[in-house]
């Protein structure tokens, strides 16, 4: 199965959930950062140019020190956010989720160099579809992974979507697992987004009786499965 | 407790210790409204929280508060257990005992590295030496041109600036210590990546050479290497070693898995990278500031036997236990 999530239990003894980031987001963010270099290397050339060989010989410092160290920097400055990464909720973190040292972070950036062969990060790009949990070759060396640090569903952000309070709740018919709570529960905060005929087709399952009503009918249970009275 | 009435309960306390993370993360502390400020309870309100992701799952709450609990615990975990060592003593220590110790430690990969890198070197160089031809099978008709009129031209190298010493010192920095971390990346390819860079440069700098002596300039280039090829030539070789230890540990992980076997390589090995990093950057100076003067050769040569016997010293002895006790007075 694939599942882009990963399950750890933090010291306190709490299971965690971390949604793993896949190749587009990275991608995206990469492209960022990259966009970023490009511009600072602009600006860099249009400032240092006058100088004649002092401003070109800082001029290739700052390029080797961008093309190698810019994740780097940001990585253990910023809890595992380059710019790029960070305006796509994105973050490296080690595999118990905490942030990467430095260690870690210029391993897996140095790697990139491996990651990169033979061109356009293909080797990156295979490992990463092989391996269970998105993770390029440096990624493997370094012992880290890349997730996405706020919302699973990037709908919902930090709050739930307003459901509404309102209407009667009405207890289901039948003895609620632990698993129907579940799937009731994300059924009724799914609601809002779905179609109406939707709905009502999904509702059906639980109650084939009520034909078109059977929405109304869940959306009771789901109620008062959530504690409304 | 039903799911309403549990959010009732600790929503205030919720939006408050995201308050504190969003404050810890800008790395800003302000107080809160209420005059205290969160980041004396945060370890306190930290375990709270996680009690209470345990609770939703444990109740099967809904997804929705499941999913915004374990965000904020998330976020908790990124703070509290961030390790943000002193780097400047740390530093100390790495230049006095653990660079010359782990490169000592790692030494049969550092001499493979080292050896691929002369026996190429050699061989190109007697190639060349005795079939002086056959430098235009190595090298491009450009390359030898501008080889040749960088040394065996009188003012090739003492017409340089110090604008042009800057340039070039940029330039060393990029291209040299770029060339280092391919070999090491390298490696991971079963070791072929680092083995190619080594033979190449070896190879390359045996055809220079050859073809140089050849030409009666060997001397111009010879008196311009000798100094600030100790630590480049060095560096270069330690970073294929470092990489040649990654790809064994790709081919032959013994009695660990191969993720395992490859994660302790590189974690090992980041000292030599570390070092090399210095070595190179100390490399760059030279080259720039102190191998384009011109100088008497006794003068240059002496200077560069200096930095091969101090950087063997270094290797060899730096951060090995004082031998006091290894010989009992009499």
């Amino acid at each position: 199965m694939i599942d882009e999530q990963r399950h750890i239990t933090t010291p306190e003894g709490v299971p965690l959930t971390l949604a793993l980031a896949g190749p587009v987001p990275r991608a995206v963010a990469y492209l960022i950062d990259a966009c970023i270099r490009i511009l600072v290397y602009t600006v860099g050339a249009m400032l240092l140019s006058p100088f004649g060989g002092v401003g070109w010989g800082l001029l290739l410092i700052l390029v080797f020190l961008l093309e190698w160290f810019y994740p780097v920097w940001f990585e253990v400055m910023r809890r595992g956010q380059t710019p790029g990464k960070k305006s796509l909720g994105l973050a490296v973190v080690r595999e118990d989720a905490t942030p990467v040292d430095l260690n870690a972070s210029l391993i897996r950036n140095l790697l990139r160099t491996a990651d990169l062969f033979p061109m356009f990060y293909l080797a990156g790009f295979l490992c990463m579809l092989i391996d269970s949990r998105f993770r390029r070759l440096g990624d493997l060396a370094a012992g880290t992974l890349v997730v996405h640090l706020h919302p699973l569903h990037p709908q919902h952000k930090e709050t739930p979507q307003a459901i509404p309070d309102s209407g009667d709740s009405q207890a289901p018919d039948w003895p609620l697992t632990l698993a129907d709570r579940h799937l009731l529960l994300d059924y009724y905060e799914r609601g809002p987004r779905l179609t109406p005929a939707r709905r009502n087709e999904l509702a059906q399952l639980a109650f084939p009786e009520l034909g078109d009503a059977a929405a109304e009918r869940l959306d009771a249970a789901a109620r008062h499965t959530q504690g409304a009275n | 407790m039903r799911q309403q009435q549990f959010e009732q309960a600790h929503n205030i306390f919720w939006e408050r210790l995201a308050t504190t993370l969003t404050q810890l993360e800008q790395g800003k502390r302000k107080k809160h409204e209420d005059g205290t400020e969160g980041i004396d309870q945060f370890a306190d309100d930290y375990r709270r929280l996680c009690h209470h992701l345990a609770l939703a799952r444990q109740r099967g709450y809904g997804p929705a508060l499941v999913r915004r609990l374990n965000a904020l615990v998330l976020r908790g975990h990124r703070q509290l257990y961030q390790y943000r060592p002193p780097l400047l003593p740390k530093l100390r220590a790495f230049v006095r005992t653990d660079f010359p110790r782990t490169v000592r430690q790692q030494w049969p990969w550092h001499l493979a590295s080292g050896l691929s890198f002369v026996i190429a070197m050699a061989m190109i160089w007697l190639l060349v030496a005795w079939q002086p031809d056959r430098i235009h099978s190595v090298l491009g008709g450009d390359t030898l041109a501008s080889i040749e009129s960088m040394y065996a031209n009188e003012r090739g190298l003492g017409a340089r600036d110090s604008g042009d010493d800057m340039l070039m010192f940029g330039y060393y920095i990029y291209n040299n210590i770029s060339v280092a971390f391919r070999s090491f990346a390298g490696g991971l390819f079963f070791g072929v990546g680092a083995l190619f860079i080594m033979i190449f440069n070896g190879g390359f700098f045996g055809a220079v050479a050859g073809h140089l002596v050849n030409i009666d300039a060997g001397e111009a280039l010879f008196t311009f290497v000798i100094a600030h090829g100790a630590p480049e030539i060095t560096a270069i070789i330690l970073a294929g070693g470092a990489g040649l230890r990654l790809g064994a540990a790709v081919l032959a992980p013994g009695q660990l898995t191969r993720l395992a076997a490859l994660r302790e390589a590189a974690r090992s090995g980041m000292p030599v990278i570390y070092g090399v990093i210095l070595l190179l950057i100390l490399a760059a100076f030279i080259e720039a500031f102190w191998s384009p003067r011109v100088l008497p050769a006794g003068i240059k040569y002496s200077v560069g036997a200096a930095c091969w016997a101090l950087l063997a010293l270094y290797l060899g002895l730096a951060g090995r236990p004082p031998a006091v006790a290894r010989e009992p007075s009499e």
